[in-house]
């Protein structure tokens, strides 16, 4: 039976916006905080704790997303108790957004001139407190640019947790399409919501590139 | 942590997965091709063309860049055969992926043109070349070779996200895991020898691209 293609059938699709954005917040917050730490091992004095994170990097970097989500989503599943398609997403997002984030705070902290390092380190600052008073204030400014489009990136990227059973967007929206066989209708409405979300995103973040994206010296 | 890692069924199933791997690799292949054809010609448009050119140029790419490639790839596997336009699955991935390099890579040519100074193209033109030949020889090739890290590692980004076209069954390496994995069970030992074959392709792109690099942007005095 096809169903006609209504109000009903739109507010699902649109209502599913939540949980995109759930998940959206959950890798952001969660990759932020473990970017971070890989940031700073990845430029950390300790030899192993550069290759450790390195390692990390390239791991994240160099195999498709939908993979890592599989590996968490069968794995868990494999190893004793299956998990929730959002709980496997949002820890197979949070690696990945991990990795990227701790990629793009690494050029950050390493765009800040010598001088300041050397500054630093000649008024007897430890390497702990030379980052966290001298250069991480300065790399995150710049660092916000670069930031807010890796949001862009991570919010489109959430439509692939659709591809392990969660309902999302992505996935209301082929739920709405298996029933009413208006691809054009639903997957242009999905398309919408998703620029709706990620183009103002974009904006701010070519915006701040122009305000903040250069280092002062 | 009980759980017994059985390799057999990953390893009996070798051939399908190296197979898998190939049509990866080509289906890749050729979307980097002609995304790069279309980036070209996207930023000539969008560089020299006229307002509305420019104008639908910068509506593909936005379009493009803030919407994710799955809804890209359902809109054109399901959207096109109600438009009367039929396309097989990998002909329907092969295009999505296009468009969706194109519209990135676009953006990077752009860089790489506006990055070539007005006194480079007017040299050109005093020395006798034709504008057409001012573009491919002063404009574009310089051009390219500026941008050339960040097209080929947008491209490997391409490579990566193609695991995703397994979902309107294309053939390609995850449609492969996925066939074994609904045949063996065995989803574990399958995903990882497949991301660790992802791997070793992002890898062996990498090396492609930079033994490109040397034969393409060589020049006389240049440095490797």
């Amino acid at each position: 039976m096809i169903r006609q293609f209504g109000p009903t059938e739109a507010w699902f699709i649109i209502a599913a916006v939540r949980w995109t954005l759930l998940l959206s917040a959950i890798a952001f917050i969660g990759g932020g905080i473990a970017g971070l730490g890989v940031a700073l091992a990845r430029t950390a004095p300790v030899a192993w704790l550069r290759l450790a994170a390195t390692g990390y990097i390239q791991l994240f970097q160099g195999t498709p997303l939908l993979m890592q989500l599989f590996l968490v989503f069968f794995g868990s599943t494999m190893l004793g108790s299956g998990v929730d398609p959002l709980v496997a997403a949002a820890i197979a997002l949070t690696l990945n957004a991990a990795a990227f984030l701790g990629e793009i705070w690494r050029g950050c902290i390493q765009a800040i001139p010598t001088g300041q390092w050397e500054a630093a380190t000649a008024l007897g600052l430890r390497h702990l407190a030379r980052m966290r008073y001298v250069i991480l204030p300065q790399a995150g400014k710049i660092a916000i640019a670069p930031t807010v489009g890796f949001l862009v990136l991570l919010v489109k990227s959430t439509s692939l947790a659709s591809i392990i059973g969660f309902v999302e967007l992505t996935r209301a929206g082929q739920i709405i399409n298996n029933v009413t066989f208006r691809p054009f209708l639903v997957f242009g409405l999905v398309a919408i919501i998703y620029f709706v979300l990620c183009w103002p995103l974009s904006r701010l973040s070519q915006m701040l590139e122009q305000r903040f994206g250069t280092v002062r010296r | 942590m009980n759980y017994v890692f059985q390799f057999g069924d990953v390893w009996a199933a070798r051939w399908d997965l190296l197979w898998g791997s190939w049509l990866t690799i080509q289906l890749s292949a050729a979307a980097m091709a002609l995304g790069l054809l279309v980036a070209v010609l996207c930023a000539l448009g969008k560089t020299m063309g006229p307002k509305p050119i420019r104008w639908a140029v910068e509506c593909y790419i936005e379009a493009i860049r803030n919407t994710p490639f799955l809804v890209q790839i359902f809109l054109i596997f399901f959207g096109l055969p109600r438009a009367g336009i039929y396309l097989s699955s990998n002909e329907a991935a092969l295009l999505a992926m296009v468009v969706n390099v194109g519209a990135y890579a676009t953006e990077i040519v752009r860089a790489g043109i506006e990055s070539i100074s007005r006194g480079q193209i007017e040299a050109g033109l005093a020395l006798g070349l034709r504008p057409l030949q001012v573009f491919r020889y002063v404009v574009l090739f310089p051009a390219l070779s500026t941008v050339y890290p960040a097209l080929t590692s947008q491209f490997i980004l391409l490579m990566l996200s193609s695991s995703v076209v397994s979902t309107i069954s294309a053939q390609e390496l995850t449609a492969t895991a996925n066939d074994l994995q609904a045949r063996t069970f065995r989803s574990f030992e399958i995903y990882i020898v497949v991301t660790a074959i992802y791997l070793l392709l992002s890898v062996l792109f990498s090396g492609a691209f930079d033994a490109i690099r040397r034969v393409v942007f060589a020049r006389p005095g240049a440095r490797a």
